[in-house]
């Protein structure tokens, strides 16, 4: 690959407590534009792997670089560095005391330092992209969960990130709703983000991921590109999640 | 028996030295209010650090002042010090004595609401690039700050009330200048209804703030609870 690095991984583990341990070891590098699902079963790791990358989690040990700065190196300037890493949450967490554009607006004037004129405009431009326009001045309480999901990526790249990390963005969502947050997520992999996703959404996994990346038990058990992974897994245990998840 | 008298309540109700002293109960609370919340967030931030220096010194705080009586603190400010060559007016020793008791209650209420709010939350705010500091001005606190509106409310309640203790070392509030009229007509029945009925305008009025601040608060969320997931 001639792209440079965006988010490397290198070697994490990690444990609750003295007994068990949620990360085995675990590698993976995404490089400048790649998009990157991760799956797998409940419990096996995912979203902490994901929160590995902005420092929501703490690593036992190894290595976790974002364009090759050490997220949990204590001379980072971890706010900084976090603040250009997107990321969507399964449970949208927008600010309830916030109308839609003062969740867009408060990132880019607290942390980036931008005028109220910019960031309104920024705001709106992004809004508009996700067609929540005429929702600007509501509160997040009065807008539907996939509504909510498309103001939470919208807040994310309002801070003009490298990268997104998306943890089951679309898990909390009724299913009617959960198209209009994956079409704006396949939008924006089409542009070229740098993505990496915890999903269950194989329809979305087939369709954007450069890569597929399956774990289980706090293991990264299986990486491949999309077309391998589903029609030809080489682990037992990818075959098993599979045929469990696409068997209908 | 002496019976009712009319033209003494009345009369009492009416007097401004009396009103005079139920105007200072109200200063008093005010500002117990006001000192005790900012101290009381202090002391409820340092409660939760995770470092025992910064915890240690908050929890010891909140045994002290809310295990003893505000009556027994206010002696040993006002009498007791002095004793130690620190000497208080008797306003200063009552603004002292109630801002620090009722910081260790408020703390506990601040507590509870930073609580409240969902980690989620937090990492949301962390995930943006916020500094802790920022995340607590701008998410947890406003967030915190309505939830702890019904239980700050019912503490102005209280503290209206309790700033009676503070008689005992002669602060001319409400109470104490019951006592002092008694001496004129010994009409203590008369006076001490007086007394009842300023408190229970106090806390009426004060009720109905907060019925309006609740409301004005409970809005900015919208019509669906935003905490719904």
């Amino acid at each position: 690959m001639s792209q440079p690095n965006m988010i490397e991984l290198q070697s994490v583990s990690k444990w609750y407590g003295p007994a068990f341990q949620v990360l085995k070891d675990c590698s993976l590098t995404v490089t400048k534009g790649e998009v990157v699902v991760v799956c797998g079963p409940s419990g096996s790791g995912k979203s902490t792997l994901i929160k590995c990358v902005n420092a929501l989690e703490t690593i036992g040990e190894g290595k976790v670089l974002v364009t090759g700065i050490g997220v949990h190196d204590p001379k980072t300037d971890l706010p900084k560095l976090r603040s250009k890493v997107g990321m969507v949450f399964q449970h949208f967490e927008l600010f309830p005391h916030l109308t839609i554009l003062e969740n867009l607006c408060i990132g880019q004037e607290k942390v980036l330092g931008r005028n109220r004129e910019e960031a309104l405009t920024k705001a709106n431009a992004l809004l508009e992209r996700v067609g929540l326009t005429a929702h600007a001045r509501k509160y997040p309480g009065q807008l539907s969960g996939g509504q909510q999901q498309r103001v939470a990526i919208a807040r994310a790249l309002a801070m003009d990130p490298v990268a997104m990390l998306f943890d089951e963005p679309t898990s909390a969502l009724d299913p009617e709703m959960i198209n209009e947050v994956l079409d704006v997520m396949v939008a924006l992999a089409q542009e070229g983000m740098t993505m990496i996703v915890v999903t269950h959404e194989m329809g979305f996994a087939r369709k954007v991921a450069d890569r597929i990346v399956f774990m289980d038990a706090g293991e990264i058990v299986e990486i491949g590109d999309g077309e391998s992974f589903f029609d030809n897994p080489k682990t037992e245990r990818a075959k098993s999640f599979l045929s469990k998840i696409l068997a209908h | 028996m002496k019976g009712w008298n009319w033209d003494g309540f009345f009369e009492y109700l009416t007097n401004y030295y009396l009103f005079e002293g139920a105007m200072v109960t109200l200063g008093l609370t005010i500002f117990a209010m006001a000192a005790g919340l900012i101290l009381g967030f202090v002391i409820a931030v340092m409660r939760m650090s995770k470092y025992r220096f910064l915890s240690g010194p908050a929890y010891f705080y909140i045994w002290i002042f809310r295990g003893t009586p505000l009556l027994v603190q206010l002696i040993i400010i006002y009498t007791g010090l002095p004793q130690l060559g620190i000497k208080f007016t008797v306003l200063q020793s009552t603004l002292i004595g109630l801002t620090l008791c009722e910081a260790a209650y408020l703390s506990e209420i601040v507590r509870a609401g930073i609580a409240a709010v969902p980690r989620g939350q937090i990492n949301a705010a962390l995930a943006i690039g916020m500094r802790p500091s920022q995340v607590m001005r701008y998410i947890v606190a406003p967030q915190a700050f309505k939830i702890i509106i019904p239980p700050l409310g019912n503490s102005v309640n209280g503290v209206l009330k309790t700033t009676s203790i503070a008689s005992i070392i002669s602060m001319e509030e409400l109470l104490r200048r019951t006592q002092v009229l008694i001496q004129e007509k010994f009409l203590v029945l008369e006076l001490f209804v007086v007394a009842a009925l300023y408190y229970l305008a106090m806390t009426t009025a004060w009720e109905l703030i907060q019925r309006r601040i609740e409301k004005r608060f409970g809005k900015a969320y919208g019509p669906m609870s935003a905490d719904a997931h």
